[in-house]
């Protein structure tokens, strides 16, 4: 039996201090409906704690300006904690050189930027890009943009019943000689924790290069971007107890310097001129045009930091605890279909019960204060690969706890009473 | 304003004034869903899909010699479809003029405008708007 199962059924405390973690966390402390708020919509947004909203105040309190320019001391100072945050990146993340770590607005920006950036240098007509079946719109729309204009073709690797990819389908993809695999790490809707190491090999194997959609994974799980072997990698900040409006695209740094620039602007530049042309800057400035999301930026760096702080493992423990927890007891009630049952999976489950239309669930459930989402989840192709309308997700983040497992299963049991 | 119109508000208003708790004005809804009659495939059509709904919502109308609109609506989840049913009750066979020219003041009285997520607002209003574009096709007619 493993630390897992011991966990299941038995009430043993978990593998976080959870009454510490949410008392980082102002927001937890507030109610909805009348009811105390149990937030499960972790896999949309996580909520920040308060060392993040902090060191976010503390830059617009004391020493805003904008980065890599003035003489000034607090441009100097700014400038200091903007790259100091992209070098907790690079150590988070495993990254070898510091120019490989590009601030982007989020994950869809990341991979705009590549499809851009890269793919219109790269892809041409007759190409095949090779996704998943599982991507978030986000790894799938901006392909089909790319394969548009190019000429090429987006395929897609199937998923098995249980959530997971198709090995073998992937296999008899890959031999159709993609330039470009894109795939996530950690699906938002399934929970499926994908190999991404061994996939990557397989599509560097086949002499694809690789791009990994991130977004779900960094919160949970300890990343290490060349241990994995990608080419790109992506996330969003405010997934990761980070806030809104930034995110990183990781690049292998031989690829980024062959990369033409895709915004033009200010920061970009070498010597701007109107006689003789313009030089770009080098990475990885080359990819931040205009003046970025300094607090964001900052906030990112310290919301890593936190994260490390409180331990990945541990993290990651405490979220499987918790989705496994939820498993069994929803798993109980008459009618309840998991969608995405994945040996491996996150924080992430969704679900469907026979009979029910998820959105009525989910308004009912908002209603007794517990947030979660429903609907397709940004992710279409796998309601359609189910036949289904939508699913209710509930996603669990540190802060989360084995009470609030009960609330949850108590609030679906109530409202599928009035619903039935 | 119809005086019909008025009293099916108030009537609605009072039925609600009953509740205090949310849950109980839900369950309410839900009863009001189930009651509906199911759409016959007829109107049941894709064409007569509202968009803006996170569930699926069907709303056709027919006129009758006088001008009067007659409304058939559904929904795949059943608290749209208490909406549905909220609405069609107030609306339902009244004269196309009288429902284009419609305010319904109740949504705002029982609180369902505040109350609503903003995608089930959306949706709501989106029905609205559908039935009230029928009142002025019809009146035109």
């Amino acid at each position: 039996m493993g630390y897992l199962e011991r966990y299941i059924g038995s009430r043993m405390s978990s593998a976080l201090d959870t009454s510490a973690v949410r008392a980082q966390f102002p927001i937890l402390g507030r109610q909805v409906h009348g009811k105390p708020l149990v937030y499960l919509d972790h896999a949309a947004s996580s909520q920040k704690p308060v060392a993040v909203i902090e060191a976010q105040r503390e830059y617009l309190m004391h020493y805003h300006s904008n980065v890599h320019r003035g003489a000034h001391a607090l441009s100097q100072q700014a400038t200091d904690a903007f790259e100091r945050a992209r070098s907790t990146v690079q150590y988070h993340i495993g990254a070898e050189h510091l120019e490989e770590i590009i601030w982007v607005a989020g994950a869809t920006d990341g991979i705009n930027l590549v499809a851009q950036a890269w793919g219109r240098e790269h892809i041409q007509s007759g190409d095949v890009i090779l996704i998943t079946c599982m991507e978030h719109h986000a790894n799938i729309v901006p392909w089909q943009m790319l394969a548009e204009e190019r000429g090429a073709k987006v395929e897609a690797v199937n998923i098995l019943e249980d959530g997971t990819l198709d090995d073998d389908d992937f296999q008899e993809k890959l031999k159709l000689g993609p330039k470009l695999v894109a795939f996530m790490h950690v699906s938002n809707t399934l929970g499926t924790i994908n190999d991404a190491q061994r996939l990557t090999k397989m599509a560097k194997g086949a002499g694809a290069v690789v791009l990994i959609d991130g977004s779900q994974a960094l919160p949970h799980m300890m990343v290490d971007v060349v241990d994995l072997g990608c080419d790109f990698y992506v996330f969003s900040g405010h997934k990761a107890y980070g806030p809104t409006g930034i995110g990183v695209l990781y690049g292998k740094k031989a690829i980024l310097e062959a990369m033409k620039p895709w915004r033009g602007g200010g920061e970009m530049i070498d010597v701007v001129s109107l006689k003789n042309g313009t030089t770009y800057a080098g990475l990885p400035h080359k990819f931040e045009a205009g003046t970025p999301h300094i607090s964001g930026a900052i906030g990112l760096g310290v919301a890593l930091q936190w994260l490390t702080g409180l331990g990945l493992k541990s993290v990651m423990d405490h979220e499987t605890i918790l989705s496994s927890q939820a498993r069994h007891q929803l798993g109980k009630i008459d009618g309840m279909r998991f969608i995405g049952s994945a040996p491996s999976t996150s924080g992430v489950v969704s679900f469907v019960v026979e009979g029910v239309h998820p959105y009525d669930l989910g308004t009912l459930l908002d209603q007794q204060g517990i947030a979660v989402r429903t609907g397709h989840h940004c992710t279409q192709p796998i309601m359609e690969h189910f036949d289904i309308p939508g699913t209710v997700r509930a996603s669990f983040g540190a802060y989360n706890t084995l009470q609030e497992v009960d609330v949850l299963v108590q609030g679906v049991e109530r409202a599928l009473k009035m619903l039935r | 304003m119809n005086a019909e119109l008025q009293s099916r508000q108030e009537q609605i208003v009072e039925e609600f004034s009953f509740y205090e708790d949310w849950m109980e004005k839900y369950e309410q809804l839900i009863d009001m869903g189930k009651e509906l009659a199911v759409l016959s495939d007829e109107h049941r059509q894709d064409e007569h899909l509202i968009r803006g709904c996170q569930s699926r919502v069907w709303l056709s109308a027919t006129r009758t010699e006088e001008k009067h609109v007659r409304f058939y609506a559904d929904s795949d989840a059943i608290i749209t479809k208490g909406l549905v049913a909220l609405m069609v009750r107030v609306l339902d066979g009244l004269p196309a003029k009288d429902i284009a020219e419609s305010d319904l003041w109740f949504i705002e009285k029982i609180g369902l405008d505040k109350h609503l997520s903003p995608t089930r607002a959306n949706g709501l209003h989106s029905m609205v708007q559908q039935m009230k574009r029928y009142g002025v096709a019809f009146q035109a007619k």
